[in-house]
């Protein structure tokens, strides 16, 4: 399938993060049109499309804005800008190139709820993206499409843009809330939930990025256009960051459904002399893949269906110079630096996988470690708070699945005598060691 | 005791209990709609494993191992925190695979790291990790990595100790500091595997409810400085107790070793202290053997000397014989119930003395009436349960983190769990009653009366602070709360009894000692017999003689003196001496007091000193058996059963922890003296004083409150020993009395005294550089009971000065910067602090460290006092 460039559309010009480089094709105007209808109009047209979350989970988002009751009490918009997942680079470089498309969405999306205040979180490591937004923001008001009786509809709204102190839990939507009230980032216990009890104990909706960057080129076309992208379970299109052993890592935006061999093609495929090993098609939350499910249609259902997730669609490529054994390990300690702690099997679990693993990668594993790895990432995988420790508990299963016989070697043999450390890197070859 | 003589506080039915039913374990149980699954299970007798599950504190399903499979849900689910669903079909570790491996895994997770230290853990063989580790973990560990270790223990308040490793991360007591007690000092620090407890730099867990954290720890992560490492469990034996420290009532148990106390821990109680206690209730027991008297003694060319029981007891008949008809009685606050009923048989019965006066601490005549009218003889409640319901409280000079800790967390958890309003009558806005999200009138001491009728036709702007006060008082279920402090306002007590019957809010007095209410029901004040009987009326003298087998003569007829009439009659009328109306005292009969306490401790000092003949009563050497002729050893709460009535009227009724202590109870020793004096009571035991104290019962009485209120106005009628008295007579007699004490006291004024009453009657304000005194005594200061511990003593919140702002620069200071307050007789130097509160008015704490205004500056609340910068030196 053929990108699809909308979001990414304008990215190679020099301003296209600007006021005027946003506006000179189109920007504000889906605002302008938005504000002309009502916002149950909004929230339906968003149904209609039928638009899922582009964070990971891929929840409806129609769905969640019509949760919001119009009681005439207070609710917010808290956009997730917390991109931390390990792989995923697509919420960054989106607010870097065109913040102006996450600015316009945001003020339809609180237009559509009826909300008055929006937050946009934004990783603290990131401060480069957290001024180009707050800039944005910046320009939006004083442009007058932020404050009161916007554009003369009467509408009042203004944005905070907040930037998080680092730490991965804090795009767990509801630790994300606590961070943002100020308190340590920490999930929070469901029910209630944020459209219930969200932010300041209102009811909140919380999207991510790339969804609401999404809206205002939906207002301007409509949802059919929006459809004729994609599947009926997935439709519309992605930012697909392909990261890895490829000639051309990017962002590609493509068409929800497109194969992963297709993403390979824009990328230029594999770097000279490499053939791929594994791949990940969401971030490293998600189960590996393997050189079968190249064929497999990048959508949320197809993807499942073959036992992971499409998670953020930000495939990160593997070729034979990586151990699995050790890329597992890198993932299970990030995993266990970012454990907030609150529950057992999270915090105990991360930490002793994380234990065993780093025996197996200096060649000290056991064959009985391999059932006891297995163990605990079941006894971690529904039993955690939060989608932290499940996504903890999803490395392991799926490399031993494919990729026993290296688990195995481990028993004898140092992962680093197997597998040149060196080789996987972009500086292999120029006689670093 | 209520105003209102209807129905009790007047609150609408309770709605009718939505049920659902729900199936645990193939067993169904019908349970209250909301409930949560784990609480479901208990009803049927399934006990899930938990950890930080507490039915106290909010869920927060944290440890994961109370996980169960709910039919119908693909993964197990924290039954600590999912309510139930009709129609729910949970199935715990006992019938599904699915919970019992996730509680098995779990397990594993909270063992891998867990220290085995059990051997030398203070909550070895009373720990829930152990426990359930022997009936839900696996025997072997699968892991032989090093642990995780952190340096141990950290002291997270010089009273408590924190080994991390041994931490589960439950957070009991993190939601215990912040839910509970509102002293968010210990957070969870870090993340993951680093995650921890700690506090803030320089910010030590320094709350009065910190030891609750230790006992509610499900590991042994926290310790005690007072406890760790000196017993054993299992070596312990446990007693039922009751705490003797304030009016709270709380339930406890001692735990000892032989014959030493080595911990003591809140009891569960659900219509009390719940499962709560403060820290000098927990951790204040070494007093109990310091300094103790075990042998009688008799002072002999000025020395105390020990002799046997029978030549001290005869002594003292023969120094109190000599003193026939002229003999005071001072028991103290802090008597069980038993021993206040054997002091007033002695002192009424055998004595026939109305001189008597339990209070030790600064009164007045008018809370005499007060507690007469009021307090005495009145039944249960306000209760706990009240204030729980009540949409509005009003503290009348109290401050109840201070003076009645678990009164406090009730306040605290109805206006966390309910929107309660609380409002205070206090010169500042307290920490406690900041916790209360509380309203503040704020108030000079002295304008206590003023405030209060300020109130009753307050009908003004709806939002301002007296008109919302209004509107609380009215609504059904509202009540007033007064401590002791009220009593030294003039007119204070007057004007809550007028504001209660206007509004129809409740009315419960809170004093701060364990024995105070039932001192009030045994008559151990001028005026009055047990019961809430009148001394005046000669039907209630007949009754409690014919109980205590004297003739009615042997009674004294005629009210007493209370502890400053008794005080000025030894040392001579200061103004014009009136022999007619001065009786001569010749001797005391003193129980636990500590004349500091005393409004005037100079003044009781000296008439210990100059009176004839002193015998005391103590447990411990102290200032008065300093002065004493006679002392004779008392039991301590821990040597002797007996019943404390707590604030509420409530029987707190416990039994001896060392049941073979040959040490006496006040009872016992006064049967003996009575003895003596040849003038017999009966044994004096526990079991005989109950007995008498079924017998006398309490005196039917109807609507003492219309009596009090109607008193104030009529005019003063003539009291005639034979007619029959009226309640309104009654009260009239005790409003003569008190008109005359009001004279005599006025006339033995100090100066500041009568210049505080030239301000009161708006003559005189405190000018520049002067101020009026407001003291209240803080939970942890310098009482004798808390002696002996030094972890607890340091926990205690340092003395400040408190003023406001403009007060402060009229001196000249920066807040922080020394600040002397000084009368002719002395001066305290403390470090300022600013408040919102009236200009001219200073605040100190009535016995902390390095504070005891009473006794350095020989004046107590609503005095005028002297303000300047202090030195360092």
């Amino acid at each position: 399938m053929p990108l699809t460039p909308v979001l990414t559309a304008h990215w190679d010009e020099p301003d296209s993060y600007s006021m005027v480089g946003y506006r000179r094709h189109g920007g504000y105007v889906g605002l302008q049109q938005a504000l002309a209808q009502t916002p149950e109009s909004i929230v339906q047209l968003v149904k209609d499309t039928g638009l899922r979350g582009r964070g990971g989970a891929g929840f409806p988002t129609g769905m969640k804005w019509g949760f919001v009751p119009q009681d005439g009490n207070p609710h917010y918009l808290v956009v997730n800008a917390d991109e931390s997942e390990p792989g995923a680079c697509k919420d960054i470089p989106l607010m870097l190139a065109n913040p102006h498309a996450l600015v316009e969405g945001v003020i339809i999306a609180c237009y559509a709820i009826r909300a008055r205040h929006a937050f946009i979180y934004i990783r603290g490591e990131v401060p480069h993206a957290f001024r180009r937004v707050a800039t944005a923001v910046r320009e939006a008001r004083e442009a007058g499409f932020l404050g009161t009786d916007i554009l003369g509809s009467g509408f009042d709204l203004d944005i905070v843009v907040h930037a998080g102190a680092g730490a991965y839990i804090c795009g767990e939507e509801t630790a994300l809330l606590d961070s943002l009230e100020g308190r340590r980032g920490q999930p929070r216990l469901k029910p209630p939930f944020p459209a219930v009890a969200g932010l300041y104990a209102a009811p909140t909706v919380i999207n991510n990025v790339e969804t609401i960057a999404n809206v205002p080129s939906i207002v301007t076309n409509g949802s059919s256009w929006f459809r004729q992208f994609g599947t009926e379970k997935s439709p519309g299109f992605k930012l697909f960051a392909v990261s890895g052993h490829v000639q051309r890592p990017g962002i590609y935006e493509a068409p929800l459904g497109t194969t992963m061999r297709e993403l390979l093609e824009h990328a230029g495929g594999m770097r000279a002399g490499a053939a791929l090993k594994f791949w990940l098609p969401g971030g490293s939350s998600v189960p590996m893949l393997t050189p079968d499910h190249l064929d497999l249609p990048m959508t949320y259902e197809d993807i499942a269906a073959a036992g992971s997730m499409l998670g953020t669609g930000t495939p990160m490529v593997f070729d034979q110079s990586v151990s699995v054994v050790k890329a597992v390990t890198r993932w299970l300690e990030f995993y266990k630096h970012e454990s907030c702690g609150k529950c057992t099997p999270c915090r105990e679990g991360t930490y002793w996988i994380t234990d065993v693993l780093k025996r197996f990668e200096r060649g000290q594993g056991t064959e009985p470690d391999l059932d006891k790895l297995s163990d605990l990432s079941a006894q971690i995988f529904g039993r955690s708070f939060c989608a932290l420790g499940d996504a903890a508990a999803t490395p392991y299963p799926a490399a031993l699945k494919y990729f026993r016989d290296e688990f195995v070697a481990a028993t004898r043999t140092a992962v680093d005598e197997d597998y040149d450390p060196v080789a996987p890197t972009v500086f292999a070859g120029a006689g670093a060691r | 005791m209520t105003v209102t003589s209807s129905t009790p506080l007047g609150l609408p039915a309770e709605p009718p209990i939505d049920l659902v039913t729900v199936t645990v374990d193939d067993i169904d149980v019908s349970v209250p709609k909301g409930t949560l699954i784990i609480r479901a299970a208990e009803l049927v007798g399934i006990e899930i494993p938990r950890f930080c599950d507490h039915p106290l504190l909010e869920p927060v399903a944290a440890c994961r191992q109370c996980l169960v499979e709910i039919e119908g849900q693909g993964k197990p689910q924290p039954s600590c925190a999912v309510s139930v669903a009709d129609g729910m079909r949970v199935r715990t570790q006992l019938t599904s695979s699915m919970a019992d491996e996730a509680q098995r895994g779990i397990m594993e997770f909270l063992l891998i790291n867990h220290p085995l230290d059990c051997p030398i853990c203070d909550k070895g063989g009373e720990c829930p990790l152990q426990n359930q580790a022997m009936s839900n973990g696996r025997g072997e560990t699968r892991f032989h990595g090093p642990k995780r270790t952190f340096v141990k223990p950290v002291a997270i308040s010089a009273q408590v100790l924190l080994d991390r490793e041994r931490c589960v991360s439950c957070a009991r007591c993190t939601r215990f500091a912040e839910q509970i007690a509102g002293d968010p000092f210990i957070e969870l620090l870090e993340r993951g595997s680093n995650q921890q407890v700690g506090i803030g730099p320089d910010v030590p867990f320094n709350s009065y409810f910190s030891g609750n954290t230790i006992q509610i720890c499900p590991v042994g992560a926290l310790t005690s400085a007072r406890y760790r490492f000196r017993s054993r469990p299992f070596d312990l034996v446990s007693v039922p107790t009751m705490c003797e420290h304030c009016a709270s009532g709380c339930a406890l148990r001692t735990d000892y070793r032989r014959t030493t106390v080595m911990r003591r821990q809140a009891w569960d109680d659900p219509s009390v202290n719940e499962e709560w206690n403060c820290d000098k209730g927990r951790f204040a027991f070494p007093y109990l053997t310091r300094d103790r008297i075990t042998r009688p003694l008799v002072r002999v060319d000025g020395e105390l000397r020990p002799v046997s029981w029978p030549e001290a007891l005869g002594i003292a008949a023969a120094g109190l014989s000599a003193a026939a008809g002229r003999v005071g009685v001072l028991p103290g606050g802090r008597l069980t119930y038993e021993d206040a009923l054997a002091y007033a048989q002695f002192a009424k019965g055998v004595l026939g003395t109305d001189d008597v006066d339990f209070r030790a601490r600064p009164a007045s005549v008018e809370e005499t009436e007060f507690l007469a009218a009021q307090v005495a003889g009145a039944p249960l409640g306000p209760t706990y349960a009240d204030l729980e319901a009540a949409p509005f409280v009003l503290l009348a000079g109290l401050e109840p983190e201070d003076e009645s800790p678990i009164v406090f967390l009730r306040l605290r958890k109805a206006v966390r769990r309910s929107r309660q309003l609380v409002a205070s009558i206090a010169p500042y806005a307290s920490y406690g009653l900041t916790k209360l999200s509380g309203l503040l009138v704020p108030t000079a001491p002295g304008a206590e009366a003023a405030a209060l009728t300020g109130l009753l036709g307050s009908t003004g702007e709806s939002d301002t602070v007296s008109a919302r006060i209004s509107a609380g008082l009215s609504e059904p279920g509202a009540v007033i709360l007064v401590g002791e402090r009220l009593a030294t306002s003039p007119g204070a007590l007057r004007a809550v009894v007028d504001l209660a019957r206007a509004t129809g809010a409740a009315l419960g007095w809170i004093p701060r000692r364990a024995g105070e209410r039932g001192a009030v029901e045994a008559g151990l004040l001028p005026g009055l017999l047990p019961g809430g009987r009148d001394l005046s009326d000669v039907a209630d003298r007949a009754e409690v003689a014919a109980v205590w087998g004297v003739p009615l003569a042997a009674l004294p007829a005629q009210p007493g003196r209370d502890l400053a009439g008794l005080v000025e009659a030894i040392l001579g009328h200061r103004g014009e001496p009136d022999p007619e109306v001065v009786a001569p005292v010749g001797a005391l009969v003193v129980g636990g007091i500590e004349p500091v306490d005393v409004a005037d401790p100079a003044g009781l000092r000296a008439a210990l000193d100059a009176v004839g003949f002193v015998v005391s009563l103590e447990t411990r050497h102290s200032e008065v058996t300093d002065r004493a002729d006679v002392v004779l050893p008392a039991a301590v709460v821990t040597e002797k059963a007996g019943t404390y009535l707590d604030w509420e009227g409530r029987s707190r009724e416990f039994g001896a922890v060392f049941r073979d202590s040959l040490a006496l109870p006040d009872g016992r020793v006064l049967a003996m003296l009575a003895d003596a004096l040849d003038q017999p009571v009966g044994r004096g035991d526990v079991a005989s004083a109950r007995a008498i104290g079924a017998r006398l019962g309490v005196r039917p009485r109807e609507s003492m409150a219309d009596a009090a209120i109607e008193a104030t106005t009529e005019t003063t009628t003539q009291l005639s020993e034979t007619t029959t008295v009226s309640a309104a007579g009654f009260q009239a007699a005790r409003l003569q009395a008190s008109n005359e004490s009001a004279r005599s006291e006025s006339a033995r004024s100090e100066p500041a005294r009568s210049e505080s009453g030239l301000l009161e009657s708006g003559l005189l304000g405190p000018g520049p550089g002067q101020a009026l005194l407001a003291t209240w005594r803080e939970l942890l200061d310098l009482g004798v009971m808390q002696e002996g511990e030094p972890h607890l003593a340091a926990t205690a919140r340092p003395a400040v000065a408190r003023v406001s702002a403009a007060t402060a620069s009229e001196v000249g200071l920066a807040e922080g910067a020394l600040l002397a307050v000084s009368t002719d007789a002395g001066f305290i130097t403390l470090p300022v602090r600013f408040e919102e509160m009236p200009d001219r008015v200073v605040w100190l704490p009535t016995h902390s460290a390095g504070c005891t205004p009473a006794d350095t500056l020989g004046v107590g609340s609503g005095a005028l006092v002297r303000l300047t910068r202090g030195s360092a030196t």
